[in-house]
């Protein structure tokens, strides 16, 4: 039993060990930590790889991060070590990442802006702000970037249109909107006509399903294409062919990948498929040479799975020439595949895992043979690579 | 990543908050401790508030009690320089609040890391109930008209009760002030001003009237405008400890209006009591938003309406058999408008009704062994302006059999609450199960034993409760992101604790009371946002985590007599929590994985020290708080790693009279020493700021 003389010793006690507790301290921006991993190749134009993490809504953490090929590096969150004065760091949801000339443009879509670094050291150059920026293409001295924020078509319907910003790669500066369909997402460039894949997401479930066709020189809306509902991606192939992926609309309509030719005339549409009884699923895809990579991880609400899918398609016969380029079994270890890339000359393959899409994701490194060379922890949710030429 | 991802989950968190609702529990136990320091009562006895007029009453449980309890009440929450009921309860040991910042700011508690939904926020009496996202936003409730605040872990330390109070994992008991009379006065007529820092003006009135000896009333109403706005500062330093960025920004869009009317009417009766409430409160307030990168400052809104009808009575039929029969009406209405067209424009209105019966029937079978059943009846539906909405109703039947038991130092309560459910929708595109039904039956049973014959001053207890949340509206049926098909959410918990308190009559301490208590946690089929892969709404709401938590809890308060009219109240809280994610053991990266790692915003420390001197009509309040290092997400790493933060306020009162008004002035510093910290990453918690109130009594 306590002794009453024994409390005033006891609650200070108390208080020291509250006290002792660890104190608050400035919260420092540390360098930049490396991993080693994976193997020197010097004997290729390509230096090494951006890859932009979006992070999760509303924390802020977007990063940056290098794997520089000269030296087997992978450094982490690059941009805030090399540029530790920007206020807030890179920003909150890093949507695309590009490189264009001497420039890396990465498209921060919860930060309104986009970031416009040197590609050679990520240093800062400057930003252009654009409210709730998508996607990004470029042409000559300019850059294309899609946001969703348009016009307002009706407040009672939710519609908003949305647009294009044209930028004056050299000044920075916006020279001019283009209004298109809603909320629009991937754009690619043929000939002289930019197209835009109009995804209307905040109409679910009624999806927009249109291409917006842009003519470069007047920098105006000419003519929509249907396609499918909740368009994603474009990417235009060397012969002119336009792919174009639909996320679809997570019930009774899947993902599926399309080949739109003859764009200029009569665009004839086709579905690609898997196999004869199913479309291709897609949810990301990257073009090299005749070679479409294509991932999904489509969810079904119908069957509550999350099937992966890691195809080839190629683009000269528009059909499937490898349903599984991952070949050592080690897809089982991808929880959720969010990104590919391919090395332009090696064809090394690059699959990045979201995992739980709540903290660290994970950078799996393929041979063209589809096995597995190395893997590192990336930033939170991997989603977008740019190749570093030397 | 999506944009309308991130709408939705905004939207989630934020403006699906809601509501407040009430009654009053007039249980004739002695339900407050109350330690007086009145000359006139110079013991330290456990009195009843209505005899004490100059109380102050010692924050603590009822030593008897068997349930681990916690509560503020008297002086003793008026002294903590508290705005809300959310700001007094950071001061309960095992509570960690969920504050987005400011005056209106959603604040919602989390006890012992089971996640916010499985609390139960009881005003006076009866459960503030919210289907439609299960969260109770305590930052609305002023204290101005609050007697005292409770919580318990488990359910509340009697069985004479509706069959709601054993449903959840945790209950917070708001009662608001009795009206109390001296002498031969009829009526009382207080007026309180409250201002400050964020541009705060908080008038507000009560008035309490004796109509007989019997029946009394007490209508009160409080009106609050801010600005809130408030310098904060964030900056980083590079390792070399230059600084790489500092700036400071005025916090925009934190703004509040907001009235509360409430009126009341207490009756007693030969063998019995009544009550009857009515309450409405309606505000507008600004969404302050995440401050990131190029974002300063959002436009989201926020509008409220809620009003309800609530009553009870109770009625003691003989020496053996008493009941009560308890109800209540509310309708709530929000509109949540996000004019920013940079973002996706959304003006989305919800309205919410509740319907509630309940009745309890008490048996006293030997003078030792007492059982109880009850039965109740909530009827809830959700109407909202949103596509695809399947317009959900759900019919709840709970039913309760409680029963306690004394024999000689040891005393056993148990309770078994069967929950039966019934959900409807109409037809939506993401609904599958236009109706669904769920059915459990969950057990509860406390131990207490006191372990000397000669002494009181000690008791040891131990519990187990089994109970669940079902899923919330919003859980099951927000447009896209919801899951129709989901689970309830289980938790279980043990405890063990021991107490001592004793009194003195003499001398210099007065009182003394110290607690412990050991737990562990599960949370099982937690209901999580888990993505669904890519694509537009990214989540799903998915029965998969699982969260284990072992905790410690110590509470230690003294009160003190120094010298003749010099007196001294102190309390201490720490608490351990080791709350760990143990939803995917393959997520076992010893850096960055998940598995077995600390849950998101759970500091492993925390704790607060308050200290309340008095003299005369003077009186001078010290309160620290501290809360230790987290992590924002379950990936413990670097980049997660949330700084501790603690606050010390200090404020000073002093009272007299002038022709018969009492008059009493008050002010308050809160975060003196002006740090600079978020509770929530990215919300950033106002600095040094002020407040000053006057207070009129006639």
């Amino acid at each position: 039993m306590f002794q009453r003389k024994t409390y005033f010793p006891f609650l200070l006690a108390c208080t020291f060990v509250l006290l002792l507790g660890s104190c608050r301290q400035d919260i420092v921006i540390w360098p930049s930590e490396q991993d080693w991993v994976g193997e020197v190749m010097d004997d290729t134009p390509i230096r090494g790889f951006y890859l932009l993490n979006e992070g999760t809504y509303p924390t802020n953490n977007s990063s940056l991060d290098f794997y520089d090929y000269t030296s087997a590096t992978y450094t982490h969150n690059i941009y805030s070590a090399t540029n530790p004065s920007a206020v807030m760091g890179l920003g909150d949801i890093g949507n695309s990442l590009k490189i264009h000339g001497s420039r890396l443009w990465a498209v921060i879509n919860g930060s309104n802006k986009v970031e416009v670094m040197e590609a050679n050291s990520a240093r800062r150059i400057g930003q252009v702000d654009i409210a709730n920026p998508r996607h990004i293409c470029f042409h000559q001295g300019y850059a294309y970037v899609t946001s969703f924020a348009g016009p307002m078509v009706s407040e009672l319907l939710y519609e908003q249109l949305g647009l294009v910003v044209k930028i004056d790669t050299a000044t920075l500066e916006k020279v001019d909107t283009c209004i298109v369909g809603y909320q629009p997402e991937g754009l690619d460039i043929v000939g002289d006509r930019i197209y835009v894949a109009n995804s209307g997401g905040y109409l679910y479930p009624n999806y927009d399903n249109t291409i917006s066709v842009i003519s470069l020189e007047s920098f105006r809306e000419e003519k929509r294409i249907s396609v499918a509902p909740n368009l994603k991606q474009v990417v235009a192939d060397a012969s002119g062919k336009l792919w174009v992926s639909s996320l679809g609309n997570y019930f009774d309509q899947s993902s599926a990948l399309f080949c739109i030719s003859d764009i200029d005339d009569t665009p004839v549409i086709q579905s690609i498929q898997l196999n004869q009884a199913q479309s291709l699923p897609v949810y990301a895809m990257t073009l090299v040479g005749d070679s479409l990579y294509v991932l999904s991880n489509d969810f079904s609400y119908v069957t509550e799975a999350h099937p992966h899918t890691y195809a080839i398609v190629n683009t000269r016969t528009a059909s499937v020439a490898s349903s599984h380029f991952i070949v050592d079994g080690t897809h089982q270890d991808i929880i959720a595949p969010y990104a590919v890339a391919v090395h332009p000359t090696t064809r090394d393959i690059i699959i990045a895992d979201a995992r739980n899409y709540m903290g660290p994701g994970t950078l799996f490194y393929y041979s063209p043979e589809g096995i597995l060379k190395w893997k590192v922890r990336t930033g939170d949710i991997p989603g977008h690579v740019a190749f570093l030429s030397r | 990543m999506n944009q309308r991802s991130i709408i939705i989950v905004l939207s989630v968190i934020f403006p699906l908050l809601t509501f407040a609702q009430e009654r009053d529990s007039v249980i004739p136990t002695h339900e407050h401790s109350l330690c007086a320091l009145d000359e006139n009562t110079p013991t330290f006895d456990y009195i009843d508030t209505v005899s004490t007029i100059s109380e102050v009453s010692v924050y603590g449980q009822r030593r008897d009690e068997i349930v681990p309890s916690q509560r503020l009440s008297g002086k003793r929450l008026e002294s903590l320089s508290s705005f809300s009921v959310a700001d007094a309860m950071r001061y309960f040991s095992g509570v960690q609040i969920k504050d987005y910042g400011g005056v209106g700011g959603l604040k919602t508690i989390d006890v012992r890391s089971m996640g916010t939904n499985h609390m139960g926020v009881f005003y006076d009496g009866i459960q503030l109930g919210n289907a439609q996202n299960g969260l109770v936003d305590l930052g609305r409730f002023s204290l101005d008209n609050i007697e005292e605040i409770a919580l318990y872990n488990g359910q509340k330390a009697q069985i004479f009760q509706p069959a709601r109070d054993f449903g959840t994992s945790g209950s917070v008991y708001i009662r608001t002030r009795r009206p109390k009379f001296e002498g031969d006065k009829n009526f009382n007529l207080r007026t309180t001003l409250r201002g400050g820092s964020f541009d705060l003006i908080n008038p507000s009135i009560v008035w309490e009237q004796r109509w007989n000896n019997r029946v009394t009333s007490s209508v009160s109403a409080d009106f609050t405008d801010a600005s809130g706005k408030y310098k904060f500062r964030y900056r980083r330093l590079l390792p070399s400890g230059e600084v790489a960025w500092d700036t400071t920004a005025v916090r925009q869009n934190g703004d509040i209006q907001s009235y509360r009317v409430e009126a009341t009417i207490f009756g007693n009766t030969s063998d019995g009591t009544w009550n009857a409430k009515a309450y409405y409160y309606d505000s507008e307030r600004g969404i302050p938003g995440a401050i990131v990168n190029n974002v300063w400052k959002h436009a989201q809104r926020q509008w409220d309406k809620n009003f309800f009808l609530q009553g009870y009575w109770s009625k003691y039929v003989s020496e053996k058999y008493r009941f009560q029969v308890s109800g209540k009406f509310a309708l709530d209405r929000m509109r949540y408008l996000n004019p920013d067209s940079a973002l996706m424009y959304q003006d989305n209105r919800f309205n919410q009704k509740e319907l509630y019966l309940s009745t309890a029937h008490y048996y006293e079978i030997l003078p030792n062994w007492q059982v109880n059943i009850s039965a109740d009846y909530q009827y809830n539906t959700l109407d909202a302006s949103l596509a695809n909405f399947p317009y959900p109703q759900r019919h709840t039947l709970l039913t309760a059999l409680a029963t306690q038991y004394e024999y000689n130092r040891l005393r056993v309560m148990a309770s078994l609450l069967g929950t039966h459910v019934w959900d409807r929708t109409t037809m939506g595109i993401s609904v599958d199960k236009l109706n669904k039904t769920t059915s459990r039956w969950t057990p509860a049973i406390y131990f207490s034993y006191k372990p000397f014959a000669d002494s009181d001053d000690i008791s040891l207890r131990a519990f187990y409760k089994s109970i669940f949340r079902l899923p919330t509206f919003n859980d099951l049926y927000y447009t896209e992101v919801g899951n129709s098909n989901l689970k309830p959410e289980n938790t279980h918990q043990w405890d063990l604790g021991l107490i001592y308190a004793h009194d003195w009559y003499s001398g210099l301490l007065r009182h003394l009371e110290l607690k412990a208590d050991g737990y562990f946690n599960l949370v099982d089929n937690k209901i999580v946002a888990i993505p669904k892969g890519s694509g537009q709404y990214r989540w799903k709401m998915m029965n998969v985590g699982k969260v284990h938590i072992a905790g410690f809890e110590a509470t230690a308060e003294a009160a003190l007599r120094l010298h003749r009219d010099w007196y001294l109240l102190m309390c201490l809280n720490y608490t351990y929590q080791s709350a760990t994610d143990h939803t995917d053991p393959t997520d076992n990266d010893p850096y960055y994985g998940t598995y077995g790692k600390q849950i998101a915003y759970v500091p492993w420390h925390s704790g607060s020290v308050a200290a309340n001197l008095n003299w005369k009509d003077f009186g001078v309040n010290y309160s620290f708080i501290y809360v230790g290092e987290r992590y924002h997400t379950s990936a413990n790493i670097r980049e997660n790693y949330e700084q501790p933060w603690y606050t010390h306020d200090i404020s000073a009162t002093y009272s007299l009279r002038y022709r018969g008004c009492k008059i009493t002035l008050g002010l308050e510093c809160n975060n003196m020493f002006n740090q600079q910290y978020d509770v929530i990453q990215n919300y950033p918690m106002p600095g040094r700021n002020w407040r000053g109130t006057l207070k009129l009594e006639f």
